[in-house]
């Protein structure tokens, strides 16, 4: 399943336009604005995806931060939420993370449906039943502002580094 | 035979009796002899489960996992509507207004609630607070919690939701709720163990009867009645924690 491209009219605020490619090789077009929408105190976002990274359950904080309704979700890959200003090897490191059966933390700059952002503070685990991966947990959390800031400069530099590449 | 039911430690004293009230109502319902047997802390109820004493069990989330995973319980129901929330509260007159006001070095009253403890560490996060630049005070009870913000002995305290909604006015009005979680997947849960799955079913029923067959009897645990849990948020549920841990 590849996903629709974004539309203008269901975008707030000034936006650029990119075209983002993902793994499985689909791709669509995306609109982008500086608009960062603040992570609620005392949220946790929440979902679950099968092996392919497809999302199976979610909460109704991860609804309401993407801007997607539950069922634009619901069977859409987690890709979904990619933002162009995050570098391939951020979610290389995590898929390598939880292949190999661990826990992946890291701070992850998410795409909205109204082409804003936000950041998260995330966790992935995988859930192994009898020897064998079921799934994948994901909770984000409220990430501290230094934090952002160091990461989003981090992340400037490997992009850019992905790019001359 | 004779089993055994015990409550997580950290319900509010008021509903003491009203667990013995549903003890009662649960042998009546199941014709057996169920005896109640109350733990001061968590790690005293977690031996009496680690040594297979428990039967059947109004849990924790925390405890959740070990108990599904490793003790073979089966979850059955939890309360309707009621999740498990924590607040990070101040002193009313505290400078604190926002999470991100605390500094290294926060003193933090708390009781051993592992849930609550989790969720309110998590909001400390954005602070960049964790456990290696923090000072934490373990007590009994959330009155004495309270008290520690009140007489200045802590700078936030942690609370269950619903554990400080149900503080004395008096008490509650000197205090301020920094920071609220809204979680809404984690709860407190009835699980049943292995010995005593046969009767799950009649069980079952009887639970789900209970707020038109026995209402005096919820009220007096303060439920508006019991939400079946499938196993699949169950595993839901525990993924989560597990992700937390
Ligand atoms: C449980 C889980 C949660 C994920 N959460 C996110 C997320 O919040 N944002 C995101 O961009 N990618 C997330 N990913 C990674 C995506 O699957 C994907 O790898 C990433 O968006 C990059 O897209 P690509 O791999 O197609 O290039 C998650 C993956 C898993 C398994």
């Amino acid at each position: 399943m590849s996903l629709p491209d974004m539309q203008p009219d269901e975008i707030t605020g000034e936006y650029q336009e990119h075209t983002l490619t993902y793994h499985d090789q689909s791709s669509r077009r995306i609109f982008v604005t500086e608009i960062e929408t603040p992570y609620p105190d005392g949220h946790l976002i929440v979902s679950r995806t099968n092996p392919e990274g497809y999302i199976t359950h979610l909460n109704d904080s991860f609804v309401e931060m993407s801007g997607y309704s539950r069922q634009e979700l619901i069977n859409a890959p987690h890709y979904i939420l990619r933002h162009p200003d995050m570098p391939a090897a951020a979610f290389q490191d995590l898929w390598q993370t939880v292949t190999s059966g661990k826990k992946w933390n890291g701070y992850v700059k998410n795409l909205r449906k109204d082409g804003g952002f936000y950041w998260v503070y995330a966790t992935v685990i995988p859930n192994i039943r009898k020897n064998s991966v079921v799934s994948y947990t994901s909770v984000r959390r409220k990430p501290a502002r230094k934090k952002i800031e160091h990461y989003a400069s981090l992340y400037k530099t490997m992009l850019s580094s992905e790019h001359s590449a | 035979m004779k089993y055994h039911f015990t409550v997580s430690p950290d319900f509010t004293p008021e509903h003491i009796p009203g667990w013995f009230i549903f003890n009662t109502w649960m042998q009546k319902a199941l014709s057996e002899v169920i005896h109640l047997e109350l733990y001061d802390n968590f790690e005293s109820q977690r031996k009496a489960i680690q040594s297979n004493e428990i039967d059947i069990i109004y849990a924790n989330p925390y405890d959740a996992a070990f108990l599904v995973r490793e003790k073979k319980f089966a979850p059955l129901v939890k309360p309707t509507g009621k999740s498990d929330e924590a607040i990070i509260a101040v002193h009313e007159s505290s400078p604190f207004t926002c999470v991100e006001d605390l500094q290294p070095g926060t003193r933090i009253s708390r009781t051993d609630d592992p849930d609550v403890n989790m969720m309110s560490m998590i909001m400390l996060e954005p602070a960049e607070l964790d456990k290696q630049n923090t000072q934490s005070c373990t007590r009994d009870t959330y009155i004495l919690v309270a008290k520690d913000l009140i007489q200045g002995n802590a700078d936030i305290g942690f609370f269950l939701a619903e554990a400080f909604h149900d503080l004395s006015k008096l008490v509650r009005t000197q205090m301020r709720a920094l920071v609220s979680s809204h979680i809404r997947i984690i709860s407190h849960s009835l699980l049943v163990g292995p010995r005593m799955q046969p009767l799950t079913d009649t069980l079952l029923t009887a639970l789900t009867d209970m707020s038109s067959s026995s209402p005096a009897v919820l009220e007096s645990l303060g439920f508006d009645g019991w939400t079946l849990i499938n196993e699949e948020e169950m595993e839901f549920m525990i993924d989560l924690m597990d992700t937390l841990e």
